[in-house]
């Protein structure tokens, strides 16, 4: 679907020789930071921007050359909720409706289970609705047309944790019916509800895969560690002779160890040990299974895991 | 019309109707100018072109005619022997003022009684007008006194002075001409560009382009409602003119408003040109300000007399559409001409509302880039 494909502006590199494919009816998620080149590869698809090297094939029509084609048959989502503020949310839906063509009666099957829920606020202008609100006209017109495909660029910014999973629920809902998603995201419990994964970092994919895989190819062996002094543990165990890198992961620290194919227990027991003499007591010390954040930290390159 | 384009319209009027507060200031900044604009600048003249009726030349018509020319102000377009041929100068705008000496100037003058003379200015703009009259006025003053000097006796020569299209000097018969223009200017190409560019910063924009929607038609689209607007405001202006001043209406008013439409679609034009140019609302207002409000006002002739501007300044007002609009106004409304006179005005926004939606079209981008 996409080959080799690259963008610059300027001096900056913003996609340097990505390739991939999606599936058809695939879930598809693009993860990775802001400024990894989400947004750029997006519209490259959509056929926004023109790609400096490589090709991008959507519905198995050229990006390029087949402009037209492509852009009557995709839907798209911006980064912000792109929407008419001063209008309300019926008349939003059904101006996306007739841009394409076509009515919102014709395309309320589809859009109906994510629409009915602000059905109740259509003559509202969209301004003066919540961000999961907004967020959920967006995506009703970006639908509105039945759409072939749907790009959805970090569809999640500035909605609230219940609408997120709501949308999720939704998004997974459109897969089962068929429709090919490709979703961005900086967040990765939402990348872990995708299909398949890509990494991207600094406009390179790092790594492709189904969410649960991603973590298993973690090189190096990895620990959780919780206990007392959260702060001065991190400090001392980024002191640790062996430590890769440590990150705070919700009430833990994960801590890596930077002799790959070591036996865990021993590790284990050396940290339990080194902690114990610089003065932490009930430090609990457990070899876990890499996350798909681990790897993310893992795969960013040394500079940037030093600044986080 | 397509489903599409028309559902563009619908929603771009929604947009205007719904910003109540724009929407006020836009329908009553005519009625505000018109009411505002009560004066007008004075000006310098030269080159007054000047159309001489002579019908029995003698030795003191031959005279005056030689003090008016090397007064340098005044150059002689035409001599006939009868008014009816001035009448076709003064229309066609070729001449500026006319003198019509009586039959046996001369021997009036000698003679017993006063020698008479008409002084017949055009005076749709009354700045130049008052200040080619005190030009005319001067030249023959001072003859009057030198000849009366030489001959030792006093002679008299009565100038009978005839304002002709705005005979009371009225300067808002002048100005709503212009105002007219400055009105659509800034209707049709300032909210255009705005209106355009909002799309580009709110990200609506990214959107319209990934769907069917044509360049032409989101154009179309933007700049239809406008033009609706506009022409509302070419209304209540001529109509608070009418209604407040009194203007003068001689001309086809059905001509009128035909030619307003073809300046606001040049203005329109300019707009859609800003606003693809630019990237945020407010350096669209600013640009579309910049090129597009500041000459219509100053360099179109409206206030500044072009004739009394820098060469270089003429000849940069040719590219101005505002002053060939205002030529257009300015003889309909005051002098009460039709095509026939304003043919070639005509072409020039014509051609001009070609090049630039020519060129807005084309620089407006089907892409982000």
């Amino acid at each position: 679907m996409v080959q080799n494909a690259g963008k610059r502006f300027g001096k900056t590199e913003a996609l340097s020789g990505v390739s991939f494919e999606v599936n058809h009816g695939e879930l598809f998620g693009l993860a990775g930071p802001d400024g990894a080149g989400k947004t750029t590869l997006f519209r490259i698809l959509t056929t926004l921007v023109l790609p400096d090297t490589g090709s991008a094939t959507v519905l198995g029509l050229d990006a390029v050359r087949d402009m037209w084609k492509i852009r009557s048959r995709v839907g798209y989502m911006p980064g912000k909720f792109s929407l008419y503020g001063d209008l309300t949310v019926k008349e939003n839906l059904s101006f996306f409706a007739s841009v394409f063509g076509t009515t919102i009666e014709k395309g309320y099957d589809l859009i109906a289970p994510i629409y009915s829920q602000i059905e109740p606020f259509a003559e509202r202008r969209a301004d003066a609705l919540s961000g999961g609100m907004k967020q959920k006209l967006a995506l009703s017109c970006a639908l509105v047309h039945r759409p072939d495909i749907l790009f959805l660029d970090e569809p999640t910014t500035g909605v609230d944790a219940v609408s997120r999973r709501e949308f999720w629920d939704q998004l997974r809902v459109l897969r089962d019916s068929g429709l090919t998603i490709l979703v961005s995201t900086p967040y990765m419990d939402e990348a872990m509800r995708c299909d398949r994964v890509a990494l991207m970092q600094a406009g390179r994919i790092l790594e492709i895969d189904i969410p649960t895989e991603i973590g298993s190819r973690y090189p190096l062996p990895l620990f959780a560690i919780t206990g007392a002094e959260r702060y001065r543990l991190l400090l001392e165990l980024r002191k640790a002779s062996h430590a890769h890198s440590v990150f705070p992961f919700g009430a833990e620290l994960h801590y890596t160890d930077d002799r790959a194919g070591f036996d865990p227990e021993v590790i284990a027991g050396e940290l339990r040990e080194y902690l114990d003499y610089k003065g932490f007591a009930n430090v609990q010390v457990k070899s876990i299974q890499a996350g798909i954040e681990d790897s993310f930290m893992e795969l960013m390159p040394p500079p940037l895991q030093k600044a986080s | 019309m397509s489903p599409t384009l028309l559902a563009f319209i619908v929603k771009e009027l929604r947009h205007i109707l719904r910003d109540r507060q724009t929407l006020t200031i836009l329908l009553l900044m005519p009625l505000v100018q018109v009411v505002l604009f009560g004066y007008a600048l004075r000006s310098d003249v030269r080159d007054v072109r000047l159309a001489i009726v002579d019908p029995s030349p003698d030795y003191a018509t031959i005279a005056l005619r030689d003090r008016l020319v090397a007064a340098r102000r005044f150059k002689i377009v035409s001599v006939s022997p009868s008014m009816t041929s001035v009448e076709p100068l003064f229309r066609q705008g070729k001449a500026d003022v006319a003198i019509a000496f009586e039959p046996d100037f001369a021997g009036h003058l000698h003679g017993n009684g006063p020698a008479k003379l008409l002084l017949a200015i055009d005076a749709s703009d009354p700045n130049t007008a008052t200040t080619m009259q005190a030009y005319a006025r001067a030249v023959i003053t001072s003859y009057e006194a030198e000849v009366g000097a030489g001959l030792n006796q006093p002679i008299r020569i009565i100038p009978d002075t005839r304002m002709r299209f705005n005979p009371t000097l009225e300067s808002v018969n002048l100005f709503v001409p212009g105002l007219i223009a400055l009105v659509l200017t800034l209707v049709s190409a300032l909210m255009t560009a705005i209106s355009l560019s909002r799309e580009k910063e709110r990200g609506t924009l990214e959107i319209l382009l990934v769907s069917p929607l044509r360049p032409w038609q989101i154009i179309v689209g933007k700049v239809l409602p406008y033009l609706g607007l506009a022409f509302a405001n070419v209304l209540t202006a001529l109509l608070a003119a009418w209604l407040i001043f009194h203007v003068p209406f001689r001309g086809s008013v059905l001509l009128l408003l035909s030619e307003s439409l073809l300046y606001a679609m040049v203005s329109l034009a300019l707009g859609v040109l800003v606003a693809s140019l630019t990237t945020s609302q407010r350096v669209a207002m600013l640009a579309a300000l910049l090129v597009t409000m500041l000459p219509s006002s100053l360099l179109s002739g409206m206030v500044f007399p072009i004739a009394s501007m820098p060469v270089f300044l003429q000849w940069v007002s040719a590219i101005v559409p505002a002053r060939w609009f205002i030529v257009i106004a300015r003889g309909i409304m005051l002098k009460g001409v039709g095509l026939d006179y304003l043919w070639r005005e005509t072409l020039v926004l014509l051609g001009m509302t070609v090049v630039l939606m020519g060129i807005a079209v084309r620089s407006f981008k089907p892409r982000l880039e």
